[in-house]
């Protein structure tokens, strides 16, 4: 297992924020976080780096306990894209350069500077290696704060939507991107979504929250329309299509057009 | 996981190559200007003269007196002043994540002035006496830059404390510097409103930064305080730049974020404070030299902080150069200067919705 999530609780201020949370991660697995606004899903994300504190439970990278580990060794295993970039005048290669900071020593060696450059590659950024990231579009900032995640060379991935704010191109660009890399490079990865179809599309893995526990958990073709609407409170039906899973809200009562 | 080892494309390694050209650029500026500021004022020495004594040569007595008592001192003293307060204005705008932070926009400018004040008037250390040049001089000066000195420490306590409080975010510190500015300012205007003739000049006096305060042993001590922070700063360049993109950002790549802008703050206060206490107060050279450096090679830290530093040298001892001759042979302050080129920069800044 590369996370293990041990029944995790956080609280802020008193009140509880997430409970007994759990699940786990092998490599090769994507797994999507659901649920609505303000369920926890980014907090919970930050309890696995270590960046929030949990109340109770422990958070297991590898087998390690990441409260006993240092922020340095943490990001050297989790890679953490977050669901803002802010844009600072710095070339595409220098801001992914700086995944490259867990490893660093006084000097970048020219190994930090050619996995950049394969890191730069692998997101087709080439062309723009030497623009400002300030001059680079929502979709060109998110594809190089992926590309600074995997310079890190992590273990686990974790992605706070990815793809939200993104256009459709994007989207799916974004989210190819995300499979192949935990496909082909034995990492883990997890994200928050807030698009049901697309999550359910890409990932192998979900866990929808609600009240800040897990209220369902399985492989993406076991999502039911029962989940969707415990968990929304909306009425959906599920349709399979070429083999995924489609959920399509079903207009409620009182509120149909007519 | 496992990146395959990629290529590195030529134009990045010439543009790397480009910013450390333009650092060894600045520093011979630096030089250049030393030179030039050295030879110029009410007795003009010849270039040749003047770097032939610097060598070590002894000319005359007069030019050997001229140089190493006068021009030397004021020249070191802007070099180093200048860049400790760009470098404190440098790190200040990337760890609050504000391009209108600085020494002078969070208010620990204004604290020292006031202490200096404070010392005037209730410890009398504000006398003025006729000089050579007509100059207002202060009989205690240790104990006026202090005051001042420690007037800088408790503002950036205090910044540092609300921060701690209320979450280190860059609107909470800004809007604490100024809140302070203010109280400061209209704690100047208090003591200078019961102040009599002799009082009033001491402050008003002290209130002009000029570089030609300094002693030998206070460049020195300047100077030790500057280069510590100087390599402190730059141990922490992947900080900056991590920080720049974010907190939760640099918190993924294993920055401290909290501990790192708590650390920053308090080291660019002492700087100022330093400065302050010294040379007096000196605004917008911590505020436009940074931004000066970004714009011309990007707000990459391995290359900003030396260029900014190597800026703010320049500007000031430029500043400074001009301030002895625009007047001849009166000698304005060189905050004059600097607050008459600063102030539209700083209007500018802000009209252009002060991206940094």
């Amino acid at each position: 297992m590369i996370l293990d999530v041990i029944g995790v609780e956080f609280r802020y201020d008193s009140r509880r924020i997430l409970r007994d949370v759990r699940f786990a991660l092998k490599a090769g697995e994507l797994l999507a976080i659901l649920g609505p606004n303000g369920v926890g899903k980014t907090t919970l994300l930050k309890c696995i780096n270590a960046n929030l504190k949990p109340a109770a439970g422990s958070v297991l990278v590898d087998g390690c306990d990441v409260l006993r580990m240092d922020a340095m060794d943490i990001a050297r295993r989790v890679g953490y894209v977050a669901q803002r970039t802010e844009a600072a005048r710095l070339t595409v290669f220098d801001a992914v350069l700086l995944g490259r900071r867990p490893h660093l020593g006084w000097r970048v060696s020219d190994q930090d500077l050619r996995l950049t450059g394969a890191a730069i590659e692998r997101l087709s950024l080439g062309p723009l290696t030497m623009r400002s990231i300030d001059r680079l579009s929502g979709g060109e900032l998110q594809k190089v704060a992926i590309a600074r995640a995997l310079v890190q060379e992590p273990r686990l991935l974790l992605l706070d939507e990815p793809t939200s704010s993104l256009d459709l191109r994007n989207q799916i660009d974004i989210l190819k991107i995300i499979r192949q890399v935990v496909d082909q490079h034995e990492v883990a990865a997890a994200m928050t979504m807030h698009d049901l179809n697309k999550a359910l599309r890409w990932a192998d893995k979900f866990i929808f929250l609600k009240e800040g526990a897990v209220y369902a958990a399985g492989r993406s073709r076991e999502v039911t329309s029962e989940m969707v609407a415990a968990v929304y409170g909306v009425p959906v039906e599920i349709h399979l299509h070429r083999g995924f899973p489609w959920i399509i809200p079903l207009e409620q009562n009182g509120s149909e057009r007519n | 996981m496992h990146l395959q080892s990629g290529q590195v494309s030529p134009e990045y390694r010439r543009y790397i190559g480009r910013k450390s050209l333009f650092i060894v650029f600045l520093g011979l500026l630096v030089a250049v200007l030393i030179v030039v500021g050295v030879a110029v004022g009410a007795a003009t020495l010849r270039l040749a003269d003047v770097g032939r004594t610097l060598l070590g040569a002894s000319l005359s007595p007069q030019t050997d007196a001229i140089i190493w008592r006068i021009r030397l001192p004021q020249a070191l003293a802007a070099v180093i002043g200048g860049a400790a307060l760009a470098a404190a204005g440098a790190v200040m705008q990337s760890v609050l994540r504000n391009p209108l932070g600085s020494p002078f926009t969070l208010g620990i400018s204004h604290a020292a002035a006031f202490g200096a004040a404070l010392a005037v008037m209730l410890l009398g250390s504000g006398r003025m006496s006729s000089t050579i040049v007509g100059a207002v001089t202060l009989s205690n000066p240790y104990l006026t830059t202090a005051s001042a000195f420690i007037f800088c420490m408790i503002t950036a306590w205090v910044i540092v404390g609300i921060s701690r409080i209320r979450g280190a975010t860059p609107e909470i510190m800004v809007l604490t510097g100024v809140a302070l500015s203010a109280l400061f300012s209209a704690g100047i205007m208090f003591l200078q409103f019961f102040a009599d003739d002799v009082q009033l000049a001491a402050m008003v006096f002290w209130t002009f930064g000029d570089a030609a305060r300094a002693s030998w042993t206070e460049i020195a001590i300047l100077a030790l305080v500057t280069l510590a922070s100087a390599i402190f700063f730059f141990s922490k360049r992947w900080d900056y730049n991590a920080i720049d993109a974010g907190d939760e950002t640099a918190k993924g790549l294993g920055v401290r974020v909290e501990r790192v802008r708590m650390q920053a703050m308090l080291v660019s206060s002492l700087l100022t404070a330093v400065t302050v206490a010294f040379l007096g107060v000196i605004g917008f050279v911590g505020l436009v030299c940074p931004h000066i450096v970004r714009r011309l090679i990007g707000g990459d830290h391995r290359f900003l902080l030396p260029a900014t530093l190597l800026t703010g040298s320049a500007l000031l001892l430029a500043s400074d150069t001009i301030a002895r001759i625009v007047l001849a042979p009166h000698v304005l302050p060189v905050s004059v200067l600097t607050a008459f080129t600063g102030a539209p920069v700083f209007i500018y800044l802000i009209l252009r919705g002060y991206r940094r």
